[in-house]
C-alpha cells in the first residue's frame, strides 16, 4: 500500500473493506472475492507506475472496466489489486475520412456511437449492455451483439489497442492503418480477458449508419421449422442485420414484461432485420418474406415504422430482465452451436429440464448460432444452485459435442473454467498457458481466469467428457 | 484431424526429426509466394498431401479445408453454392494452397470493405514445434473460449507452426456489382475516396493508377443503381471489369511484374500500409493505390531507409515485397517490447526454432 501511495494521488487507492466491496464481483454476482486494494489511476503514467509497483512486488493485477461482464472475468484476486480504469472516459478523436475513433478504454460502447452520429457513423458491435459496458471491456471479451452476423465482433472493428505490459512498459498492438508488421498480436489480445496486457486506449472502426432498418417478426408452429427457416434465409444468400429466435416460454415471459405484441401461440418467433439504403432494404425485405413464408411461417408481420421496429426488439432486448421477473434467479449460458443443430440442442435442453427439475427459457442469436439458455432457479436453495450448475455444465458439454463452443461472447472468466477442460485437450491448454507466459511470464495479470490448471481439469475429469467421447456412454448421468 | 492419418503422421515425423536435430524446415504449399518475406531455408516440409475439403455446409457459412487444398479448388466449390471468400485472396500463379493463403495473410482488392483473411479464420488445426497436433477456434462464428490462437496464424508466415486444417467463414457472392471509372489525379482520387468512405455507398474496392481511378460497388441491385447515379464516372462493362479486378487481385498487370532486369537495377516493389487519409507520399517511381487509399504500392529504386521513413512519416509502415536485396529486412522493424513478445511466442510454439526461420524477421 505504501509503495502504491508513492505513485498514485490521494484518493486513488481504496483498501477499506466498505470501499472495496463494490468491486467484489462483476455481473456474475454469484462469485465474489475481496481484493487487497482497488486503485483508480487518472493518467497513463499512473497506470504504468501502479503496474510497475505490483509487478516488482509480485502482486496480481485485475483490470476492470464497468464490471458488466457475465463470466466473472473481472472478479478480484484475494491477494491482488483491482486496477479500475473508470477514469479513462474521454473520446479523443473522431476521423470521418478514415472512419475511425480514438477513445480511452473507459468510454462506454454506446457513447462512441453517440459521438460519431453527427458524422453519419456509428460503432457497430452492440452488446446488450452497451449503455454501460466500456470499450476496454469489449476488447477484453471480444464482445458481440445482435448485429455481429453482418458487422462482425469487436476484433473486426478494432484497429489498434494501446496500453501497458504487466511490468508497466507501454505497448501498441495493431496500428493506425489497416494492418501492422509482424504477427497479428491484436487477434490474441482482443478476447484475452485482461490476461495479456492492460488496455488504455483503443482505435475503433466506425461504420456508415444505415439509412433505414426494418424488421420482420415471423411465427412458427414448431421449433424445427424455425431452425430450418434460419438456414433457408442464409442459403438464399441473405445476410440479415439481425436474426434472433425466442422459444415459447421466453416469448411469454417477455411479453408479460414489456407487451411487445408477440404471437403467444407460436412455438418460436423469429426476428429478422434488414438495414441499409431504402432501395436495398425494400428489395431485401421482400426476399426475406418469401423465404420465411416458404419455410412455413404461420404469421408474418413487417415493421412499418421505427416505433414498431423498436417494439419488436424491445421484447428480445428485455429477455434477461423478463426472466428475472418470472424467477428469483437465472443463470445465463452462452454456448455457440452450428445453426443446423439448433432443434437437436433445444430438444436436449427440454430433456435436461426434467432431468434437473429446473425450467429453462431460450433466446438464440440464430444468425451466428449463439444460444442463451436462461436456467431459472432459486439461489437461496443450495440444492437448486447445485442442480443449476450441473444443468449449465450439461448444456455446455452438449454444445461441444454438437460441434460448438462453451462461450460465444461472454467469455470464460471463472464461470466456465471447468468447461474449458471439456473443449480443449491438456496439450492445447498447455499451449494457451505458454501464450500467456509470452506476454506475462510471472502470470500476474488476472491470474486464475480462462485457462484451467491441469489439476483442476483432472478433478473435474472424474466425469470427464472430451469431444463427445463419454467414458461410459450408456450410463445415465444426473 | 487424426494423428494416425498417414499424411499427417509423415509431417509429424518430419517435425519431430527436425526438432531433435534443431534443423530448419521450410513449410511449403504450392510455392507461389516464396518471393514474399525473407528467403526460405531448410528442408522442405511439403503440406500439399493434406488435401481436400473436410466439411462444407453452405447454410452455416463455414467451410473446413485441409491446408494443402488448392485455393482454386476451394473457390470453385464455394462458387457452386453462390458463395465466396469475400477478402479475395490473390493467386500469384496456379498451385496456391489454402494453408499458404492463411500463412501469408494477404487479402485482395475488397479488403478495405470486407476485412482480411484473418477476419474470416474461425479455427485452425496446427502442428507446433513439439509435433503436437492442436485445434483452436472452431467452426462457429462466435467463439471466445481461450485466446484466439487460430487468427494469430493468419499472416504468421509459418513461424509458429504448420497449419494443417482451417475453418473459414464464407459469404454469399453479392447480388450485383458495378465498376465505375474516373480520370482523376492522385490528390483528387484520394480526396474523393476519403469522402465516400463515410457514406453508405456499397463501396467494395478501389484502385488508382496512372491518372485513373476504378471503383467497384457490390450489393443489392437497387442500391447499386442509386449509388452509381450519385457517384457519376464512366461505367465499365461487367466482363471487362471482372477481368480487370482479377488482374489487380493476382497482381498480373505490368505495374506488378518485376523482371530480373528490374531487380538488377534496384527497382523494387514496396507495399505501404497507411491511414487512408495520408496525403500523397513523396517518392520517385510509380504508384498503384488500393483499399480506398490505405494501401499504396510503389515501384521505386529508393533505398529501404528512404521508403521506410516516408511510410513512417505518413503514419504507417512499409514492406519490401519484391527486391533483389532483402538483407535490411522485409518488414518494418518492431519496437523492443513487440519483438520480445514475438520471441516469447516463438518459444511458446516452436522452442527449437525450426519453422521458417528468417521468413518474418531475422532470429525468429
Amino acid at each position: 500500500m505504501a509503495a502504491l501511495a508513492g505513485v498514485l494521488p490521494r484518493g486513488a487507492i481504496l483498501f477499506r473493506r466498505e470501499d472495496t466491496a463494490p468491486y467484489e464481483c462483476d455481473a456474475l454476482t454469484a462469485y465474489r472475492t475481496s481484493p487487497l486494494a482497488v486503485v483508480l489511476p487518472e493518467t497513463e503514467m499512473q497506470v504504468a507506475a501502479a503496474l510497475e509497483v505490483c509487478h516488482r512486488m509480485g502482486v496480481p493485477i485485475i483490470a476492470r472496466g464497468a464490471g458488466t461482464g457475465l463470466s466473472g472475468g473481472a472478479m478480484p484476486h484475494h491477494g491482488g489489486v483491482v486496477l479500475s480504469l473508470a477514469k479513462f472516459n474521454k473520446i479523443l478523436r473522431i476521423d470521418a475520412g478514415t472512419c475511425t475513433a480514438v477513445v480511452q478504454c473507459g468510454v462506454r460502447n454506446l457513447a462512441i456511437s453517440e459521438a460519431a452520429a453527427p458524422y453519419g457513423l456509428y460503432y457497430a458491435p452492440d452488446p446488450s449492455s452497451q449503455i454501460a459496458c466500456t470499450i476496454g471491456g469489449n476488447v477484453a471479451e471480444n464482445s458481440g451483439g445482435v448485429h455481429c452476423l453482418k458487422y462482425g465482433l469487436t476484433l473486426h472493428n478494432v484497429l489498434r489497442v494501446r496500453g501497458f505490459m504487466v511490468d508497466g512498459e507501454p505497448v501498441e498492438f495493431g496500428s493506425g492503418s489497416l494492418d501492422a508488421p509482424g504477427l497479428d498480436l491484436l487477434s490474441v489480445v482482443v478476447g484475452s480477458e485482461g490476461m495479456l496486457a492492460v488496455t488504455t486506449e483503443v482505435t475503433v472502426k466506425l461504420t456508415p449508419k444505415p439509412q433505414v432498418a426494418r424488421c420482420i417478426m415471423a411465427s412458427f408452429d414448431d421449433i424445427e421449422s424455425a431452425g430450418a427457416a434460419v438456414a433457408s434465409v442464409i442459403a438464399h444468400g441473405i445476410i440479415p442485420a439481425g436474426l434472433e429466435l425466442m422459444d415459447k416460454a421466453m416469448t411469454a415471459a417477455v411479453d408479460a414484461f414489456v407487451h411487445a405484441d408477440y404471437d403467444l401461440d407460436a412455438a418460436a418467433i423469429l426476428l429478422c432485420e434488414s438495414d441499409g439504403t431504402p432501395e436495398e432494404v425494400a428489395e431485401e425485405i421482400v426476399r426475406m418474406e418469401e423465404v420465411l413464408v416458404a419455410s412455413g411461417a404461420s404469421r408474418i408481420e413487417v415493421s412499418c415504422d421505427e416505433a414498431q421496429r423498436l417494439k419488436f426488439w424491445s421484447g428480445r432486448k428485455n429477455a434477461f430482465p423478463a426472466s428475472g421477473g418470472i424467477s428469483p434467479d437465472y443463470m445465463c449460458m452462452d454456448s455457440t452451436i452450428p445453426r443446423r443443430r439448433l432443434a437437436e440442442m433445444l430438444l436436449a435442453i427440454e430433456q435436461m429440464q426434467s432431468q434437473y427439475g429446473l425450467r429453462c427459457v431460450n433466446v438464440f442469436h440464430a444468425g451466428d448460432g449463439n444460444l442463451h439458455p436462461l436456467i431459472l432457479f432459486d439461489a437461496e436453495d443450495p440444492d437448486q444452485m447445485r442442480r443449476c450448475e450441473l444443468f449449465g455444465a450439461d448444456i455446455l458439454e452438449t454444445s461441444v459435442r454438437l460441434g460448438g463452443t462453451v462461450t460465444g461472447e461472454h467469455g470464460v472468466g471463472v464461470e466456465k473454467l471447468n468447461s474449458m477442460c471439456v473443449q480443449f485437450s491438456p496439450l492445447e491448454r498447455a499451449q494457451f498457458l505458454a501464450v500467456k507466459r509470452a506476454f506475462d511470464p510471472l502470470e500476474l495479470l488476472n491470474p486464475g481466469k480462462v485457462i484451467p490448471t491441469l489439476r483442476r481439469c483432472a478433478e473435474y475429469g472424474k466425469m470427464h467428457v472430451h469431444r463427445g467421447m463419454l467414458p461410459f456412454p450408456d450410463l445415465p448421468r444426473f | 484431424m487424426d494423428r494416425r492419418d498417414p499424411e499427417l503422421a509423415r509431417l509429424i515425423d518430419q517435425v519431430e526429426r527436425a526438432r531433435s536435430h534443431r534443423a530448419p524446415v521450410d513449410i511449403r504449399g504450392g510455392g507461389t509466394k516464396t518471393f514474399y518475406g525473407g528467403p526460405p531455408m531448410g528442408e522442405p516440409l511439403d503440406v500439399t498431401g493434406l488435401s481436400g475439403i473436410s466439411s462444407y455446409e453452405p447454410t452455416e457459412l463455414v467451410v473446413t479445408v485441409r491446408a494443402g487444398t488448392l485455393l482454386s479448388e476451394l473457390e470453385a466449390a464455394l462458387e457452386e453454392h453462390g458463395q465466396s471468400l469475400p477478402f479475395e485472396p490473390p493467386r500469384f500463379s496456379a498451385g496456391g494452397t489454402v494453408g499458404g493463403m492463411v500463412a501469408a495473410g494477404l487479402s485482395g482488392p475488397a479488403r478495405a470493405s470486407v476485412g482480411t483473411v484473418r477476419d474470416h479464420v474461425l479455427g485452425v488445426t496446427l502442428l507446433n514445434g513439439r509435433g503436437e497436433l492442436l485445434t483452436f477456434g472452431g467452426q462457429v462464428a462466435k467463439n471466445v473460449a481461450g485466446y484466439d490462437v487460430s487468427r494469430l496464424m493468419a499472416g504468421s508466415l509459418g513461424i509458429l507452426g504448420v497449419i494443417c486444417e482451417v475453418s473459414l467463414k464464407v459469404l454469399p457472392v453479392p447480388r450485383a456489382g458495378a465498376t465505375l471509372c474516373f480520370d482523376w489525379d492522385e490528390p483528387r482520387a484520394l480526396e474523393q475516396l476519403n469522402l465516400w468512405a463515410s457514406q453508405p455507398l456499397a463501396l467494395n474496392a478501389s484502385a488508382w493508377h496512372d491518372g485513373r481511378l476504378h471503383v467497384r460497388l457490390a450489393g443489392a441491385a437497387a442500391a447499386l443503381s442509386a449509388a452509381c447515379g450519385k457517384l457519376g464516372g464512366t461505367a465499365v462493362a461487367p466482363d471487362a471489369a471482372d477481368s480487370w479486378w482479377r488482374g489487380v487481385r493476382d497482381q498480373s498487370g505490368d505495374f506488378f511484374s518485376v523482371s530480373g532486369a528490374d531487380l538488377a537495377r534496384g527497382d523494387c516493389l514496396w507495399r505501404l500500409s497507411l491511414p487512408a487519409t495520408a496525403p500523397p507520399v513523396e517518392l520517385h517511381g510509380r504508384q498503384f493505390i488500393e483499399w480506398h487509399g490505405a494501401e499504396r504500392w510503389w515501384r521505386t529504386t529508393a533505398g529501404p531507409p528512404e521508403v521506410r521513413s516516408a511510410a513512417a512519416l505518413a503514419g504507417g509502415h512499409a514492406t519490401l515485397v519484391r527486391g533483389a536485396d532483402k538483407s535490411s529486412g522485409v518488414f518494418t522493424p518492431l519496437s523492443d517490447v513487440l519483438m520480445r513478445i514475438h520471441h516469447g511466442l516463438k518459444q511458446a510454439f516452436d522452442p527449437a526454432c525450426v519453422f521458417n526461420p528468417g521468413r518474418m524477421y531475422a532470429g525468429l
